[in-house]
């Protein structure tokens, strides 16, 4: 029933993890810096730099919650009532 | 500022009047499946957002992807699996795009439109959620007796449960509006399922002393046995804040969400659940929804820095003790003296000395405290 979207090539083909470049020299430096840090292997690095990037362009892009007056002034009445506010 | 809900989005499944009276007067005509009161707890969660990005029960690629990679399919940090377990007969007849009425104690709660019907492999999920398979443990046990099939999709919600506890529960439409109304920018999340001693007090006030607000937010519903019944927990905070804390620094609500002892994993659940009520930090107890020895007393901690997209700032805050050089409740990181000064708060010691009628000392718990929790003939889960 779900409806999978289509995959490119490089996702078929590996599964769970796919492929991307990186020059060599960022991966020798990446490989020394992380040295006695915890991090495993470059890629382990690279996910996490990468998740962290990510989450915090995609939060920049956020809006902010939007509420109608009307749910706003209920919801203030509540607050009130249960002596919150 | 709140936090971001999880996910991006706060979800709200909740029916309109108008969605409400089409589903109750089909109601007859739709299949019927009656849940339990923890499943009935997780539908209205989804619904009103406290599981933001989750808009119903996993369907398998979800599923799959939060018991191997602690994340949804998209990524997106997610630790425990949020299922519906059903008996093939239950969903006989059934097919992927049906309809479903969900019911619990004869009330119609939700529609969900089925999307997909998976089995499961319950020793992997133990394995991968408890990291054990030891039946001691009450979330395996729990697990290991659940349906043998699971049911993934979208959810309505029409109706809410029974709640005891009306007057104390918010939800994050509401806690967001109303950090934001107190002017709160940094707001600390407290998750509990015990009464407060001193150690809880101290770690709440070491985080209230840097931020602006503290959300203290115990869960009610299934927990094992011996541990403290729902409302002893809040007639005791009721003490507490009522004696011990500044009335416009902290809001107490109750979850209705059940433990389920998952350790690190759990650690993490708690705190994608605080911020999607607007927290911007959480606070991580040692051993945090431990029980036991499986887990280690830091692997809590030790996960986040498994998740540096969670959203959410985690605040570990070292053990405390009661020193009696010092005067106070301290940690090891700020107190000179020895083993010898220190009083630790030890949970059991303190059933132990409730359970025998006794006020514990007040190196350990408020005297208002005590009194709260001793005015119950049996505080404790049977």
């Amino acid at each position: 029933m779900k409806v999978r979207e289509e995959q490119d090539e490089e996702e078929r083909t590996h599964g769970r993890y796919t492929t991307v470049s990186i020059p060599i020299t960022l991966y020798r430096r990446i490989k020394e810096l992380i040295k006695d840090t915890g991090f495993t292997s470059v890629s382990q690095f690279v996910i996490y730099i990468l998740r962290e990037v990510v989450s915090s362009m995609e939060e920049e892009r956020l809006k902010g919650e939007k509420l109608s007056e009307e749910e706003k002034r209920q919801i203030i009445e509540r607050l009130k009532r249960l002596g919150y506010l | 500022m709140v936090s971001k809900p999880h996910g991006g989005e706060l979800i709200s499944r909740i029916a309109s009047d108008k969605e409400k009276a089409r589903i109750l007067s089909e109601a007859r005509e739709i299949p019927k499946l009656f849940i339990s009161r923890d499943l009935a707890s997780d539908l209205q969660n989804i619904a009103h957002g406290v599981y933001s990005p989750l808009k119903g029960f996993l369907i398998q690629e979800d599923f799959l992807h939060v018991l191997h990679e602690m994340r949804l399919s998209n990524d997106v940090p997610w630790t425990i699996p949020i299922i519906l377990d059903v008996d093939p007969e239950e969903i006989s007849g059934l097919k992927e795009g049906d309809e479903l009425l969900l019911i619990c104690y004869e009330k119609p709660l939700a529609i969900m439109r089925l999307e997909e019907i998976y089995g499961w492999n319950k020793e992997e999920y133990v394995q991968s959620v408890y990291k054990t398979r030891d039946l001691s443990h009450p979330g395996v046990s729990k697990t290991l007796k659940r349906k043998d099939l699971l049911i993934g999709g979208e959810i309505t919600l029409i109706d809410h449960l029974p709640n005891s506890f009306e007057n104390y529960t918010l939800w994050p439409i509401e806690t967001r509006l109303l950090f934001k109304e107190r002017g709160w920018r940094r707001i600390v999340g407290f998750q509990t399922r015990n009464v407060p001693h001193l150690g809880h007090e101290y770690v709440q006030k070491a985080a209230l002393t840097f931020a602006d607000g503290l959300f203290i937010n115990p869960l009610v519903g299934w927990k094992k046995l011996g541990d403290f019944k729902d409302e002893v927990i809040i007639k005791a905070y009721e003490a507490l804040l009522r004696h011990y804390y500044p009335k416009d620094s902290v809001v107490f609500a109750v979850l209705q969400m059940e433990m389920r002892y998952a350790g690190p994993r759990e650690a993490i659940h708690h705190a994608i659940v605080r911020k999607n009520f607007g927290c911007t930090h959480f606070i991580v107890g040692r051993d945090h929804a431990g029980v036991g020895n499986f887990y280690g007393p830091y692997e809590a901690w030790e996960i986040f820095k498994e998740f540096p997209d969670l959203g959410i700032t985690p605040l570990f805050i070292r053990e405390s003790f009661y020193c009696k050089k010092c005067g106070g409740m301290v940690n090891a990181k700020i107190c000179p003296h020895g083993e010898d000064s220190r009083i630790r708060i030890s949970g059991t010691k303190l059933r132990k000395l409730i359970r025998g009628g006794e006020k514990p000392p007040k190196e350990a718990m408020r005297p208002e405290v005590a009194e709260a929790i001793l005015s119950f003939e049996n505080p404790f889960v049977e």
